[in-house]
């Protein structure tokens, strides 16, 4: 459990306001956003009051950019990477409209022919919507990849897509675990059928990075996307890996910084918390994905032992599959019936996604690993991170059998059945 | 009243965000819900509002963190489009002028959203309606004549009404309007809605040509049976309507012309004068009447018109109702209210009207 301080902002002229934390919120929404962890706010809060523009001569410049530097080492070193492989950006979302976009447009200037992009069918809409920009607007020609009823994408597919004509392709992008699912992909593999041609390869690592592995070397991708707000530092700041020699025309153009293809002043605490959470959440990796994984189980089981209808999407529990992802469908129940009524006894998950008015709509990974409209509608994703506890999994296991109960009796009325 | 579970509908206007506010300070648990009613809530309208863009949403969940409540969105667009559009443009292609608010108030809000939040465990659903309703479920005017909703409510049945709460009904708008500014909500000053939500342009003639296409037809002089001129599309057209005839000359007798029917069989739309427009007597059917023999009381037959002294008398299951004055600008389609003072008595869908 984790109590949580809601901060209101201050009317002008007004006083500062704070609501006291609701005493018991289970969030189970880890992979949404996860709680700054206090070595990232150490590290974030020593540097915010420190003046210093990373691009300036003087001492104060001098020192922001040591913080920089240090921290993209730090990062490098967690990740598999050489520090200049680091471009430090605004979040995930900016690292993936620059990997496809910049690949694109670098390809494409190299080679015209080269317009087809391959993107698996249960990307995160950063990658999704971004290549669907550029065919709709560039010229570019957006395929996605099938994935199976686990939602993987067999490098036979992807070897099949690429052998259709392979001088097209501009690039490939396969994220390396899916964010509502958290089904791993095999991106070594997937890298290397994309090299056999030449072709370029980007992975979305910003759910995998921190619950698993994630060595840039050893995934053998060119191309790779981080975001700090996943692992425990601030929103706001992410990364993009691009391997030496691989082009990326930039998004910004301005002061040059970041090898030039990222310009904009360098955000010091950001990186620097962003650093101090990779360690934190590195060092603890070993322990801590057996301990999730482990939860996470015993969550799935007692889940389905309460709601004996319920199904887990995705890939079975063990090294396919992000340790803190549970998935599940509850048929004949919409999903942000669910969630509304767990929301009012405390307990804090997701539906798939929301359109920016906030309507829930049935989640493109389910229907693209071939579930139906309504599986896709009643599924919640639980997901567990650093702070949850087996008394997070025995809170939502009290509550989830009326509410799935009550549920169901407002599906029925909307014409889902059960079943 | 004791601790209720309580659901709000919060459109994103003045009225709701005060209602929700009120059933607060009375004590109850409220949720807040926003009818996502248009499949492509993107489409934010200028100049307008009504209840499907972005900015209502927003200004929904924005009131809703002020008062402190949980806030969600549910979506209604397929359910509002086959029960509130598909009727509305079937019932103009039949040569009716539908209500959609009070289609929406039937089918969407006190049908669809009020059966859910019943299921998930709600014991009542608050809406912003100007309208008052006793203990007893008696539905009664608003104190503000002005902004009086009831006669949109008036063909609800009382199973619906019985877990509605409308908690402006005893106050104005002007006193709502201060009130949602003492509490800090910024929609305290929105402009009211008024026109239809889904016809962003406000051009009903237009959306309906969109969507039924040109239907061709004459415009007829009632008296004399001569052809005045040609229309694309009788749908365009409403009962008492006087204006954008597109008649090139004067009548000779040199009074202004006016729709007196729409015959959509034959796409004619008949004309003539204002002495033709008076309507002495109705059929209403869809009735809510929980009376019996012929009961004297007053009707509303608009939904900004007055009311005129009426019998009524049920026959199976239609109204007959005999008005002790001439009504204009009604038309089939259109709801008929029936009042004794204040109350609510019953009402229904006019089915037909004759002189
Ligand atoms: C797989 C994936 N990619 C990209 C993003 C976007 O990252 P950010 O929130 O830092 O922009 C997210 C987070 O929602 C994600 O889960």
């Amino acid at each position: 459990m984790r109590g949580r301080v809601r901060a209101v902002v201050p009317r002008p002229g007004g006083a500062p306001e704070w609501q006291l934390p609701s005493t018991d919120v289970t969030y189970l929404d880890h992979a949404a956003t996860t709680p700054m962890r206090p070595e990232a706010v150490a590290a974030f809060t020593a540097v915010l009051t420190d003046a210093g523009n990373a691009s300036s001569l003087h001492a104060g410049g001098r020192r922001a950019r040591r913080i920089v530097e240090e921290s993209r080492e730090s990062l490098a070193e967690v990740l598999g990477a050489r520090p200049s492989d680091l471009i430090f950006t605004a979040g995930g979302t900016e690292s993936d409209n620059l990997a496809i976009k910049g690949l694109y447009w670098s390809r494409r200037a190299a080679d015209p022919r080269r317009r087809r992009i391959l993107v698996s069918a249960v990307e995160h809409p950063a990658v999704l919507d971004t290549a669907s920009w550029l065919a709709r607007r560039q010229g570019a020609v957006l395929e996605t990849l099938p994935v199976d009823e686990t939602g993987l994408v067999a490098p036979e597919v992807l070897r099949a897509a690429v052998e259709s004509d392979p001088a097209s392709v501009a690039l490939v992008s396969v994220m390396w675990a899916n964010s509502e699912v958290g089904t791993i992909q095999p991106v070594a593999e997937l890298a290397r059928v994309a090299h056999a041609r030449d072709i370029p390869f980007h992975t979305d690592a910003v759910q995998a990075f921190g619950q698993i592995e994630t060595s840039f070397a050893a995934s053998e991708a060119d191309a790779l996307t981080i975001s700090a707000h996943k692992i425990g530092g601030p929103v706001g700041v992410g990364a993009l890996l691009v391997r030496r020699g691989v082009e990326v025309e930039p998004l910004a153009h301005g002061g040059g910084q970041e090898r030039d293809v990222r310009s904009g002043t360098l955000n010091t605490p950001g990186v620097a918390a962003f650093a101090a959470a990779a360690a934190a959440v590195t060092a603890e990796l070993p322990a801590e994905r057996v301990r999730l994984a482990s939860l996470r189980d015993d969550l799935v089981r007692r889940v389905l032992a309460e709601v004996p209808g319920a199904t887990l999407n995705g890939a079975a529990p063990g090294a396919g599959r992000l340790p803190g992802n549970a998935h599940l469908t509850f048929p004949g129940c919409e999903g942000d019936s669910l969630l509304m009524l767990l929301d009012a006894h405390g307990v804090e998950c997701s539906t798939g996604s929301a359109c920016s008015a906030g309507v829930a709509r049935p989640s493109h990974v389910l229907l693209a690993m071939g579930a139906g409209e309504a599986h896709a509608r009643g599924s919640l994703r639980f997901s567990l991170g650093h702070g949850s506890s087996a008394a997070d999994v025995d809170a939502l296991v009290a509550v989830i059998g009326p509410v799935v109960a009550r549920a169901s009796r407002a599906g029925e009325l909307a014409g889902l059945s059960a079943g | 009243m004791s601790r209720m579970r309580v659901l709000a509908a919060m459109s994103g206007g003045v009225d709701s965000a005060v209602a929700a506010a009120r059933a607060v300070d009375a004590g109850h648990d409220v949720t807040g819900v926003h009818l996502a009613l248009s499949r492509s809530p993107a489409s934010d309208r200028v100049g307008a509002r009504g209840c499907c863009t972005l900015e209502d949403a927003r200004d929904a969940r924005r009131a809703a963190d002020v008062l402190g409540i949980p806030f969600y969105v549910w979506d209604l667009a397929e359910r509002f489009e086959t029960e509130v559009i598909d009727e509305f443009v079937a019932d103009y292609s039949a040569g009716r002028t539908p209500n959609p608010c009070v289609r929406c108030n039937e089918r969407i809000k006190f049908a669809a959203v009020l059966e859910k939040a019943l299921a998930l465990g709600f014991d009542a659903v608050v809406t912003g309606h100007h309208a008052r309703l006793d203990e007893d479920g008696t539905l009664r005017r608003s104190v503000d004549p002005a902004k009086d909703q009831s006669y949109v409510l008036g063909t609800l049945r009382p199973e619906q009404l019985a877990a509605a709460r409308f908690p402006l009904g005893d106050s104005t708008k002007a006193q709502v309007r201060e009130e949602a500014a003492r509490r800090g909500l910024a929609v305290a000053d929105k402009p009211d809605s008024h026109d239809i939500c889904f016809v962003a342009s406000g051009d009903t003639g237009a959306w309906l040509r969109e969507r039924l296409g040109p239907r061709p037809g004459p415009v007829v002089d009632a008296e004399t049976g001569e052809t005045l001129g040609e229309h694309d599309g009788a749908y365009a057209f409403t009962v008492g309507q006087r204006r954008g005839l597109g008649l090139g000359r004067p009548a000779p007798d040199g009074r202004p012309r006016y729709v007196l029917e729409i015959s959509p069989a034959t796409s004619t739309v008949t004309v003539g004068p204002s002495s033709a427009l008076d309507m002495r007597s109705l059929v209403a059917e869809r009735m809510v009447w929980p009376h019996d023999g012929p009961v004297s009381c007053t009707a509303q037959v608009r939904a900004h018109g007055g009311v005129v002294p009426a019998v009524v008398t049920a026959r199976g299951d239609e109204l007959d109702v005999r008005l002790a004055e001439p009504v204009r600008g009604t038309a089939a389609g259109q709801a008929v209210v029936f009042y004794d003072g204040d109350r609510v008595l019953g009402g229904g869908r006019i089915r037909s009207l004759a002189a």
